[in-house]
């Protein structure tokens, strides 16, 4: 980790011109032909690599909807696996266009890195996960557990506050990797595994019984995450943001990847200037006026692209939840393209 | 070649500045001194400017924040609520901590195996051989992931234990439980003997040797030295009224499951992360220690070992007195590098969960964003203890360099 941190360190410090913060990045990816985008090292359903090297998952597909909405080919994506640690220094130094990986939004994180958050694409909030032979129902009877968990993250901080409010003692054990938290957990080092309640359910498949673990009714935090480029490119910054937007208004209005050739001819004025039938809101963020089709047509609207990852058929079988639309009863809201 | 006149052996003036190899090499120094300022001073600047350009806070300032965040093992008193900056106190001393520990047991084995491999005994000595090129050949990160997570499945679990020594040491995944000394009025006393003691056995060891240099009288340094570093501090102990109890982990086996086994905070606990990285950095560092001490050892020609049998020197003595004292000159300066690597090594410390330097580092660096700072302290740090070690050991160097009359 250290051997890919150090470059990027130094890269940050000399300066690398080229891709300094006001450097156009569109310009940039362009010229390159792919977006670089940066991921987690492995969690399955937001961004996890399969025996072939694709990667799959919902932070996944936000990378391929920019790269559908930038070229008009969803496939134009390089992903970058980064650890909790790496990740912020990988994209102040330019070495990813995006990052895309489970990323908390935070006051401090989107003031004083140096870096935007695009928008949210899971409402997501902290939990313990327990061996369920433990008999513990409830995260206020862990006094005195030890808690295994990741470092360099907002979980790190959440359970120290949580921990310290309800007057518990407890014993962190955290670990750089989020593979190691679960081997250790696996093996018994820690009574307790903190992370995103996402994150228990897609690591818990990792475990050696999953079935002898559950995830603790209490979720302590609000923990947004959504993608992150760079402070002071307000193009690029607008590119990542419309193209949540777009997916989000797609299942909205029922555009879908299956149905959206069809809805070419819809009568709704909505749909038809997020197609980009009508008006050109293609030029705002410097795109080709179909953009916003190739993002449905080739990755989907943000429900296919949860269902598919996440969603109650897929191994995690995690349910919308807040994750729904605002007309649905979750909190999904996208400002409308008009 | 020919700017002095071979017949008159005046330097001739017209070539005199720009040939003149003086000058010409003080020129040179400049320019390098300038071009290394020069890039030191754009790199700084650049540095600056794009810091300042993304929006990127930077200075030492956040260092006095508050941390947030729990550290399983502190040597320092340590909360949550400490600041950035106490926290990576604590994680000098643990990379400290993990240092001295290795470099102790590395040192001890490596000795022992790189004894063994010159050993007659075919057995010891294949043994040793065995040793050294098992492990020297093993990355070490796979080392240390191998004594956390193998051991780690191997050893009871935390409601379970084993106990040795009459059950006062315990062994589960939660590490190794002892019983912890505390300290009673009166127990300084016994610190003061300590110290009178080892005072009394340098002013003893001196003695002796004059009086050996003198009159060829031997007296039992060893044993007399012995006597006074433990002897002494054990009598004022006793006399003291033994003013030292140990508390004893507590082991909790009735109540609610998540109760059981041992309770935080009682008797003394390594964490298991401790006992992989100092294990797996002792193993492997004395398995080139072992090399370096067998090398040295071949360093000393065969017929220093004959001379001195020939004065009527033993076995043991001329081991002692002959062969190692002129094999450390050859051993010391390797050595010095393996125990520099060591510490450097102890940074792999973050892969499994020991808070060393680098690990807190990193989640410090993380939760502020101050990357170069952050960097900026690891290499200090490094650097001091680099240099602190490798100044030790040169001065140890210098004691036990050959002395020619």
């Amino acid at each position: 980790m250290k051997t890919k941190l150090i470059p990027i360190v130094l890269g940050t410090a000399m300066g690398a011109a080229a891709t300094a913060a006001n450097a156009a990045t569109l310009d940039d990816v362009k010229a390159k032909g792919f977006v670089q985008c940066g991921v987690s090292q492995g969690l399955p359903g937001f961004s996890n690599p399969d025996a072939q090297g694709n990667w799959t998952g919902l932070d996944v597909d936000v990378c391929r909807a920019v790269a559908a909405a930038v070229f008009g080919d969803a496939s134009a994506v390089k992903f970058t696996p980064l650890s909790a640690k790496e990740r912020f220094t990988a994209l102040q130094s330019g070495e990813i266009d995006i990052l895309s990986r489970n990323t908390t939004w935070t006051m401090s994180r989107d003031t004083s890195l140096g870096l935007n958050f695009a928008g949210v694409t899971y409402y997501d909030g902290q939990g313990f996960m327990v061996r369920k032979a433990l008999g513990v129902t409830s995260a206020l009877e862990l006094s005195g557990a030890s808690v295994c968990t990741n470092t360099g993250t907002t979980t790190e901080l959440n359970v120290a506050d949580y921990f310290r409010t309800n007057n518990m003692p407890y014993e962190i054990v955290a670990f750089e990797k989020s593979d190691e938290v679960v081997q250790a957990y696996d093996a018994g080092r820690c009574d307790v595994f903190t992370t995103d309640a996402s994150g228990l359910y897609a690591e818990r498949l990792k475990l050696s019984n999953p079935g002898d673990h559950m995830v603790l009714p209490e979720i302590i935090s609000k923990e947004p995450l959504g993608p992150v480029v760079r402070q002071g490119d307000d193009q690029w910054f607008n590119i990542a943001r419309w193209t949540l937007n777009a997916m989000i208004n797609a299942e909205e209005l029922g555009v879908t990847s299956a149905n959206v050739d069809e809805m070419k001819s819809s009568e709704n004025p909505e749909i038809k200037r997020l197609l980009g039938i009508e008006g050109a809101f293609g030029e705002g963020v410097s795109l080709s006026n179909d953009w916003a089709y190739n993002i449905i047509k080739q990755v989907g609207n943000y429900g296919e692209a949860f269902d598919r990852n996440v969603g109650p058929d897929t191994p995690l079988g995690i349910a919308r939840g807040l994750n729904a639309l605002w007309s649905k009863g979750g909190i999904l809201y996208a400002p409308p393209i008009r | 070649m020919s700017t002095v006149d071979q017949d008159t052996g005046e330097v001739s003036a017209r070539a005199s500045l720009v040939n003149d190899p003086k000058v010409r090499g003080l020129f040179y120094q400049v320019l390098l001194i300038a071009v290394l300022v020069f890039v030191g001073w754009s790199i700084v600047s650049n540095t600056i400017d794009n810091l300042a350009r993304q929006n990127i806070a930077s200075g030492f300032g956040f260092l006095g924040n508050t941390a947030g965040f729990g550290i399983i093992q502190a040597l320092v008193p340590y909360a949550e609520t400490s600041s950035y900056g106490q926290a990576l106190v604590v994680g000098f001393f643990n990379t400290l901590l993990v240092a001295v520990i290795g470099i102790v047991f590395a040192t001890v084995l490596g000795f022992v195996v790189g004894i063994a491999r010159l050993s007659n005994n075919w057995v010891i000595s294949r043994l040793a051989y065995a040793y050294v090129e098992l492990i020297r050949n093993i990355p070490l990160l796979l080392q240390i992931f191998f004594w956390y997570f193998a051991v780690l499945r191997a050893v009871p679990d935390k409601r379970d234990r084993w106990s040795f020594l009459f059950d006062t040491v315990h062994l589960n995944i939660a590490g190794l439980w002892l019983p912890r000394p505390e300290l009673e009025p009166g127990s300084s006393a016994v610190g003061v003997a300590l110290l009178v003691g080892v005072a009394a056995a340098i002013a003893m060891r001196i003695w002796a040797r004059r009086r050996q240099e003198a009159t060829g009288k031997q007296f039992p340094v060893i044993l007399t030295a012995l006597g006074l570093i433990v002897g002494l501090p054990l009598v004022v102990f006793l006399a003291a009224g033994m003013p030292l109890h140990l508390s004893h982990p507590v082991f909790v086996e009735e109540g609610p499951i998540l109760r059981r086994g041992f309770t935080l905070g009682s008797g003394m606990n390594l964490i298991p992360e401790l006992l992989a990285l100092t294990l797996a950095l002792s193993i492997y560092t004395a398995s080139f220690i072992a090399e370096i001490v067998r090398a040295g050892i071949q360093a000393v020609s065969h017929g220093q070992t004959e001379a001195a049998h020939a004065l009527g020197l033993r076995n043991g003595q001329t081991l002692r007195l002959v062969v190692i004292p002129q094999a450390m000159r050859v051993i010391i300066p390797p050595l010095t590098s393996q125990f520099l690597n060591l510490t450097k090594n102890s940074s792999l410390a973050v892969a499994v969960a020991f808070p060393d330097l680098v690990s807190v580092g990193g989640i410090v660096l993380n939760q502020t964003g101050q990357a170069i700072e952050i960097i900026a302290i690891w290499m200090i740090v490094y650097l001091s203890l680099s240099l602190a070690t490798s100044a030790f050991m040169n001065w140890y160097n210098r004691r036990m360099a050959l002395v020619e009359r």
